[in-house]
């Protein structure tokens, strides 16, 4: 037996590393000698701290651990060794819903091993992919299996991973390298950081493999700085792989040689575009530059290079050892396999979920995310972060796959899934959107750099309340013209979230314009707090946490909120508990 | 032409003036083992900023003169990628996620409370030097959101109220030591 601690970012945010340490404290105070390592994110983050039970090959997972918990799990279950039922929110017999229309691939291990010892990997079937290919399987035989499998870049593009690999393979010149785009840049997507922290031998494995194909012998990762964690852990893997052997030269016996270093990125979202991050490898700004030539043909100091993300690799090590039919049996036609999707936003389950494409949004949101919270109507689902789109609720019997999200308005992108109900207002979120975007526009196209801005503005001015009647067909122009004038994907994409918002939801822009009115009861400038004097019961709380003492009354007396000097700040609405504080 | 003297003048604008003289001899090792090596710009400036807690002026002059990389290049990368600073940060760094989650779950709120908290606006630092206020863009802790880090410890399903509270409970224990 053993008992495992969930500590991937999420994990820890929740309070794992305490769980940890109380874990081990009471282990001490009843001398009882159990096993207790960490583990990465099964992605049940809505219930973190998550503390896996582990008897042998069953495994029960205990949600939302507190301290207190920790003493019973122990005596009854470690000890006694009898669940503690009412804590488990999944077993290996009793999975939770939220797992069971899943089908891991990318996410094999994740919340299973201990990212942090090789052995784990290796248990689980680690490192056979490779061997399997340097020892029996030829370059060409390696891409054929990539090509049967269907793989498309899971970085949001969809581009088939075997055309880039054959493409790199073919092109003239040497050394050739092989790069991992680990700077998952779209809020809302951490999919790639859970790998990263918790099976970051998968990755290494996918590399080596990309590796030996395409005839390279040096691989990097390109992470994000703002994950530590998900360096270190590829640290540990890296020097771990090394001293197996696995990692090196003349591996498993024959000559194909390779090595794998880390490399940080600084913070740039543009960095996520294949070009950019091959000058920033080098050392330079993270600025895009024209294609072709591709990075196929001439990346990494002008040299032929291969660039997937993360979970495009981290399938690639399953695919060779379960052969890529396997694979291709899930999904649709032209979408094969599993994808990693976060859900996040106003939904009861929030975390990472994996699931055969070809699934529909409801059935993801819904069947597996638990519905919305406060069993609130859903207004629309972003897809694709800062590039994407909104999809409407009446759209949410679209299939998972590259093209029925394409032809929505969205995109797959690296798999963000954030869900919005009535209080979001759409107006709102196209100019949170653009805000990012014109944040992280590099410059070098006038388009993308003022284009964005200008589009920027109106959307403020909308969300002030100062919209003009004319801005709404400035700002679709605009929009197709950023689209068409830009050079990378950043600016490409930028007006998706505008132009996807004014298509299904153009009511609400003209509401704020024509009405000065916002549907959704959340832009800032178009509201009021009020409280309402049949449901206010004095008790004065509200007086008592507003920050700017505009809350009056007195006992026996409704209170009443002076609106000169509101911040709107909200404080008035949370506390309330009669639900008195209303917003018009 | 090269630099002329008023666009020198700007550059030191942008810059603090230093209180205590900045010891470079510190950054030799860092510049000993990546120097020589192309494309090492960003690992050296990454180091730096590891060891002087923000890149000043003199230091960026030093890499420039140590890898024969041009002092606008330098500057122009230290200035493109949002991790580096040109100014020192306070004592305590509070990084409050703008992701799309806590930007749907009311981060706006977070952030008009901890100004109003901390009386300073997004970016700047406090009189006393104690706490820096910065938006990121993700912080990947979605399913808590919305959450804010401050000194690597994450703070998540926050509330205006729960905000101000965790601010004023460092506060306390600064005063305290």
């Amino acid at each position: 037996m053993k008992i495992m601690v969930g500590l991937g970012s999420c994990g820890v945010a929740a309070g794992g590393n305490k769980i940890l340490s109380v874990i081990k404290e009471e282990l001490k105070n009843r001398e009882a000698e159990v096993k207790v390592e960490s583990t990465g994110c099964i992605g049940l983050c809505y219930l973190e701290p998550l503390v896996n039970v582990v008897e042998g090959d069953k495994i029960y997972i205990y949600g939302k651990v507190t301290p207190e918990m920790v003493s019973e799990i122990i005596d009854k279950h470690v000890i006694g060794k009898t669940p503690v039922e009412e804590y488990v929110v999944s077993s290996s017999d009793h999975p939770a819903s939220v797992l069971q229309k899943q089908v891991r691939i990318a996410l094999r291990n994740c919340g299973i091993i201990n990212p942090e010892n090789i052995d784990d990997y290796i248990g689980r079937g680690g490192y056979e992919g490779i061997k399997k290919a340097v020892t029996s399987m030829s370059q060409k035989e390696v891409i054929e299996e990539i090509k049967a499998s269907g793989l498309r870049g899971r970085g949001g593009a969809g581009f088939p991973t075997w055309f880039k690999w054959n493409a790199t393979r073919e092109a003239p010149g040497s050394p050739k390298y092989v790069v991992c785009n680990a700077d998952e840049g779209d809020p809302g997507a951490f999919m790639d950081r859970s790998i990263l922290e918790g099976d970051p031998h998968s990755l290494l494995e996918g590399m080596m493999i990309a590796g030996y194909a395409i005839g390279a012998q040096e691989g990097i990762i390109y992470v994000r700085a703002e994950y530590p964690l998900a360096i270190k852990r590829l640290e540990i893997a890296i020097e771990q792989a090394e001293a197996r052997g696995l990692l090196g030269e003349n591996l498993f016996g024959s000559d194909f040689n390779f090595t794998i270093r880390i490399k940080q990125g600084a913070g740039a979202f543009v960095c996520g575009e294949e070009t950019a991050l091959i000058a920033s490898l080098e050392g330079e700004r993270g600025m895009p530059r024209l294609k072709p030539p591709f990075p196929a043909q001439s990346g990494y100091w002008g040299k032929p290079t291969n660039i997937n993300n993360v979970e495009t690799y981290a399938n690639v090590p399953w695919i060779l050892q379960h052969g890529g039919a396997a694979f291709a049996r899930y999904g649709t036609e032209k979408s094969k396999g599993t994808k990693v999707f976060a859900l996040a936003g106003k939904i009861k389950h929030g975390g990472l979920v994996e699931v055969p494409m070809g699934l529909s949004l409801r059935e993801v949101i819904f069947d597996i995310g638990g519905g919305i919270k406060g069993d609130r109507e859903i207004k629309a689902v972003q897809m694709g972060g800062p590039s994407g789109g909104c999809i409407p609720a009446h759209l949410l019997d679209t299939p998972v796959d590259y093209e029925s999200i394409t032809k929505t308005g969205a995109i797959m992108g690296s798999g963000g899934m954030i869900v919005m109900d009535d209080s979001t207002c759409m107006v709102d979120m196209a100019r949170f959107f653009l805000d990012f975007t014109q944040k992280e526009s590099c410059g070098k196209c006038t388009y993308c750099r003022l284009g964005t801005k200008r589009m920027l503005e109106i959307l403020n001015r909308i969300t002030e309340g100062k919209g003009k009647e004319e801005d709404l067909e400035i700002l679709e122009s605009l929009a197709l013209r950023v689209k068409e004038g830009s050079l990378c994907g950043l600016g490409q994409t930028a007006p998706n979230p505008v132009l996807t918002t004014l298509r299904y939801f153009r009511g609400e822009y003209e509401a704020h314009i024509r009405e000065k009115r916002c549907p959704s009861k959340h832009c800032k400038a178009l509201i009021t707090y009020v409280i309402n004097k049949e449901k206010c019961r004095s008790c004065g709380l509200c007086a008592k946490k507003c920050p700017v003492s505009v809350i009056e009354g007195s006992k026996k007396e409704p209170y009443h909120i002076r609106q000169d000097g509101c911040m709107k700040c909200g404080n008035c609405k949370e506390v309330c508990p009669f639900g008195a504080v209303e917003i018009n | 032409m090269g630099c002329t003297n008023r666009c020198e003048e700007k550059l030191e604008k942008k810059f603090p003036k230093a209180d205590e003289a900045v010891d470079l001899s510190l950054l030799e090792p860092v510049l000993e083992k990546y120097a020589q090596s192309p494309g090492s710009l960003i690992t050296i400036l990454q180091k730096a900023q590891d060891i002087y807690n923000y890149l000043p002026v003199e230091v960026l002059k030093f890499i420039a003169a140590r890898t024969g990389v041009k002092p606008a290049t330098v500057y122009g990368v230290a200035t493109f990628y949002t991790q580096f600073r040109l100014t020192p940060v306070g004592k305590h760094v509070i990084l409050l996620c703008q992701g799309t989650a806590c930007h749907v779950n009311g981060s706006e709120n977070i952030m008009t409370a901890l100004c109003d908290e901390l009386k300073i606006k997004e970016g700047e630092t406090t009189p006393d030097g104690m706490f820096t206020l910065q938006n990121v863009a993700c912080l990947g802790c979605c399913s808590l959101a919305p959450v804010m880090m401050i000194d690597g410890e994450t703070y998540g399903e926050l509330t205006p109220d729960k905000a101000r509270q965790i601010i004023r409970g460092i506060s306390k224990q600064e005063q305290g030591a």
